[in-house]
């Protein structure tokens, strides 16, 4: 590993933090207050045309012909594209860019791409929509990954390699699990499943494309990627990548859902480029259930192994993971969908048996807590009914099994920083847990689990050897700093965080920090927000390139003064000693160090160090660190309408150290409320004609301010050797452990074992019923 | 077209508009008032909340040919408004860049991605004008019929609290993590 990502994690002004470590406002919190902040769909340009997409009504189809004339002939309109005008395909992961920003010559899914019109409003471009015909051949649809397993023919997608509709196949198998069942004193083995869900950001998809007088091309978009976009824009427009700007404007919220190169973004650049006027295109809300990439639907078979104490000794499982139509990050889905698995317990021997099918439904993708949040489910309930078999309070039994700090899982990754253990204390102890559970009156419980998760992967999506994080700084005369990086703040405050870096590191006020992000003109590159890997990347680039510049300040300061670097402090805007002599304001300091140094500017980057195991496969879900996370949650049951009313959770979150407490808390929070709405209420269901049940904020069910219960951020901190003054992620783990602490809150409520997602009143009424029938 | 006559935010705009334009497309395109979002165009995500007249509506559902002669209030009127009166009455001694309900999402971290927000800071303002002390049920009521997606209303339920405190000049109520925490254990993780 490279000297420059290890800082270590002490403050770096004799060990006190001044800026980090307490609440600080966000950068752009006023902005957002006010209504200053611009998202993409509050960009308009001067001429701009607006765009709609046509879509396929057929889950799948083989297209015969495309007629645009009528659409071309409408008044208003500017510029109609199908498959034809943009045939290259993409796709997130290099090795399975299977789609096309329009149908080239098959529909996959009910609401697949066709084709696009710009016109001078949206109305024209609607109609003009309408206008096109299309002959579709209809084919007959898979909707189930069964059906599409049974029937190869014909394909969803051609793939001489992995025939049947398979889109990924991982078997991974460590130590002898088969041996370990057959000896254990306790085996428990079930099915569980997992329905889908989507992200339902409040901010629908956008993008916006200017055709730039200089032959270039600029492309404000809604997205968590940019550097991504930025290399599939070139790929597909076929242009030079420096031909192309990419700029994320504000983002109205992604959690997984905008880490694709979408569609729209392709249309709008092309349709602008056709035309030669900048084209916005936004998607209705109906349209972002179909560009979905949600949560996979998994049907899953867990076999859990222990001895007589509860000590794990080995864990089997086989999943059936539901892709949708398309690739996306599924290949990395399906080694997540395992590969996660492996902490915080520690288990000698462990199997997984994933595949991904392809389906005629729209594509799955990463979702918030990426390909683990279902396998986490199923184990963890699990980890209930073996406590309940050994007559063992289960957080007793986690604590049996706890991994521990540096050490290595059954699959060969590298923990450093664990704090679950204090995770669990904190749980039980704010909860009441030893008073309360198993004491509660019929109906009313509480439910404990636990889990964890990465900081970043090791896993770069294209391979390559260049910084996966980088940040650029610039100070001068006028006490500003500026921090240029190509890090997607997607509201989880990623920039904030990069500015408290930056000011704890040079002794500026937080307010003298200027972010620039997600800007490919202007930042060094970063790749992206997803796999938590933000803070802990950017953030230790961001030391590193402060602590280049630091050092000329320092110097200069010292020269000027006749002292030694050690003795000078900057602190709250001001350059002084430690022993309290000597008083400038930072922008004389900055003079100082401009007049020596001249033209001040710094870089900082970070990779990771070589991690995973040494097997095909064994690096997807190395991480140079990982979260730790344990909910307990208290349900109340209603008997007699089967609702379960989720109360509180209990959120005890190991982020390695918490930079800015109420970012971290805010994370947490918002992780255990998706994570409980995904329990409850929220379902991306297709019916069986490959439609979707209900594309809308009413009929997909998000949580209210009313349904969301009570959520305790209990913030743990394990002080991570390697993250930036030790932290490690916040934004993921948290949502883990809430759909099986909540399974197993319910099983304390009422002795019931509910498998199956979502836990709708119906369920709990059949599962209440089959109890009765079974104690008559 | 039709010319219409709306009073926003204190000034009286004419502009022209379709019969059947929404007041959300009119605030969002003729008047560039952007800090009006749409979240889904359908009355089911409340990100477009307004004020008329000071009560809570969705301006997605609203046509903006009836609405005038009304009061309109975006959230681009709060911070002025709330300076003007700072500057108006000698008592005032806090005159603040922002308005006290935008400050305390601010300093709540209730402010996640933000595009939920002027529908909520304007809920919640609404809100503490018939309440100045609601309790946390009359918060979550309040608060219903706009959605957001990144905070899991924690943080915002707190921001409305902490205006409360702020206007009654009440301590902060802790958070669940500010109270003390346990002892790390001694003897390490295994
Ligand atoms: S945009 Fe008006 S309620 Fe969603
Ligand atoms: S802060 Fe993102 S939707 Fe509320």
């Amino acid at each position: 590993m490279a000297a420059r990502d290890q800082h270590g994690p002490q403050a770096p002004w004799r060990g006190e933090f001044r800026v980090l470590t307490k609440p600080q406002r966000k950068v752009d919190g006023a902005a957002k207050a006010t209504g200053e902040a611009l998202f993409t769909d509050d960009l308009a340009l001067p001429g701009m045309l607006y765009a709609r997409t046509l879509r396929s009504p057929h889950a799948h189809a083989r297209i015969r012909s495309i007629d645009t004339q009528a659409a071309r002939a409408l008044d208003g309109v500017h510029g109609v594209i199908t498959g034809a005008d943009l045939p290259q395909s993409y796709g997130v992961i290099p090795w399975t860019q299977d789609e096309t920003a329009l149908a080239t010559d098959r529909v996959r899914f009910v609401g697949d791409e066709v084709a696009a019109v710009a016109a001078v409003d949206e109305r024209t471009a609607e109609a003009a929509c309408a206008l096109i015909e299309v002959d579709f051949e209809v084919l007959p649809a898979r909707l189930t990954p069964e059906e599409a397993l049974a029937n190869p023919e014909p394909a969803i997608h051609h793939n001489e390699r992995r025939p049947g509709n398979i889109s990924k196949h991982v078997k991974l198998e460590f130590g002898d699990v088969d041996g370990a069942a057959a000896q254990a004193a306790q085996v428990v083995e079930g099915d569980f499943s997992f329905h889908g869900t989507t992200h339902a950001a409040i901010e629908p998809h956008c993008a916006l494309a200017r055709p730039d007088a200089d032959g270039r091309l600029t492309l404000w978009s809604a997205t968590q990627i940019t550097h991504y976009l930025h290399r599939a824009l070139a790929l597909v427009l076929g242009l030079a990548p420096e031909k192309i700007r990419v700029i994320q404007p504000c983002l109205g919220g992604a959690f997984g859902g905008k880490s694709d190169p979408f569609s729209l973004e392709f249309c709008a650049a092309k349709l602008a480029l056709i035309t030669g006027r900048p084209v916005k295109l936004l998607w209705t809300r109906e349209e972002v259930f179909y560009a979905h990439r949600g949560r996979h639907p998994m049907q899953m078979h867990y076999r859990t192994s222990s001895d007589g104490e509860g000590h794990l000794t080995g864990v089997d499982a086989r999943l059936l993971i539901d892709g949708g139509a398309y690739s996306s990050f599924g290949l990395v889905t399906t080694y997540y969908s395992g590969q996660l698995l492996t902490g915080p317990y520690d288990f000698p021997s462990y199997r997984f048996d994933a595949t991904r099918v392809f389906t005629n439904k729209p594509p799955c993708g990463p979702k918030r807590g990426h390909g683990s949040v279902q396998p986490r489910f199923a184990f963890e309930v699990q980890l209930d009914e073996l406590a309940e078999r050994l007559q063992l309070d289960p957080i007793e039994l986690r604590r049996r099994n706890l991994l521990g700090e540096n050490t290595t899982t059954v699959n060969g990754q590298r923990i450093t920083s664990n704090g679950f253990a204090r995770c669990l204390d904190e749980v039980e102890r704010a909860s009441g847990w030893r008073e309360r559970r198993g004491r509660l009156p019929r109906g009313h419980g509480l439910g404990v689990a636990g889990s964890m998760y990465i900081s970043g992967t090791n896993y770069p999506v294209y391979p390559n050897d260049m910084p996966q994080g980088g940040v650029q700084l610039k100070l001068d005369r006028s006490g500003l700093v500026t921090l240029f990086t190509g890090a997607n703040d997607i509201g989880q405050g990623s920039s904030t965080v990069l500015a408290g870096i930056v000011a704890e590191e040079l002794g500026v006020e937080p307010e003298a920090v200027r972010v620039v992000a997600a800007d490919t003109d202007l930042c060094p590159v970063d790749l992206g927000a997803y796999s938590s890997r933000v803070t802990f990347m950017v953030g230790n680039a961001a030391i590193d390139g402060a602590r280049k510049l630091r050092r000329q300040v320092l110097a200069a300061l010292a020269q000027e003064w006749e002292v030694a670097e050690e003795e000078i402090l900057l602190a709250g805007g001001r350059a002084g000693l430690f022993n309290g002599d000597r008083d400038l304001p930072m922008r004389e300091a900055f003079v100082l160090a401009e007049t020596r140094f001249e033209t001040l500017g710094a870089t900082g980057s970070y990779n990771t160090p070589t991690l995973g195991g040494d097997y095909r496969g064994g690096t997807i879900g190395a991480s140079p660190a990982y979260s730790f996370t344990a909910h307990v949650v208290e349900v109340r049951v209603d008997c007699e309408t089967g609702v379960i009313r989720c109360e509180k959770v209990w959120i005890a979150h190991d982020c390695g150290r918490a930079l800015n407490p109420v970012l971290v808390a805010g994370q947490m929070e918002g992780s255990a409320y998706m994570g409980i709405a995904e329990a409850l209420f929220e379902h991306h269901t297709i019916n069986s004609r490959g439609l979707h049940a209900g594309p809308s904020l009413l009929d997909y069910p998000l949580a209210t301010s009313v349904d969301t219960p009570e959520l305790a951020a209990l913030i743990v901190e394990s002080i991570d050797p390697e993250g930036p003054y030790g932290a490690k992620e916040a934004g993921e783990g948290p949502l883990h452990p809430s759909l099986p602490a909540l399974a197993n809150a319910v099983h304390d409520a009422l002795g019931l074992r509910l498998r199956e997602l979502p836990f709708t009143p119906g369920r709990v009424l059949r599962a209440l019923r089959s109890q009765a029938e079974a104690g008559s | 077209m039709e010319v219409l006559s709306l009073k926003v935010n204190g000034d009286t705009r004419c502009l022209a508009a379709a019969p059947q334009a929404t007041l959300l497309e009119v605030l969002r395109e003729e008047l560039g008032l952007t800090g009006c979002k749409q979240g889904c165009d359908k009355g089911d995500c409340g990100a477009c909340t307004v004020l008329l007249d000071g009560q809570p509506v969705l301006a997605c559902l609203t046509l903006a040919a009836l609405v005038q002669g009304r009061e309109i209030t975006t959230i681009e009127g709060l911070a002025p408004a709330h300076r003007r009166r700072c500057a108006e009455s000698p008592c005032a001694s806090k005159q603040d860049k922002l308005h006290p309900v935008q400050d305390a999402f601010d300093e709540a971290g209730a402010l996640q991605c933000g595009f939920c927000q002027s529908g909520m800071i304007l809920s919640a303002t609404a809100l503490l004008q018939r309440d100045d002390d609601p309790k946390r049920e009359t918060i979550r009521e309040a608060l219903s019929g706009n959605l957001c997606r990144c905070t899991g209303y924690t943080q915002i339920i707190e921001a409305v609290e902490r205006a409360s405190d702020e206007h009654a000049g009440r301590e902060h109520r802790p958070r669940a993590w500010e109270q003390p925490a346990t002892e790390p254990a001694g003897e390490g993780e295994s």
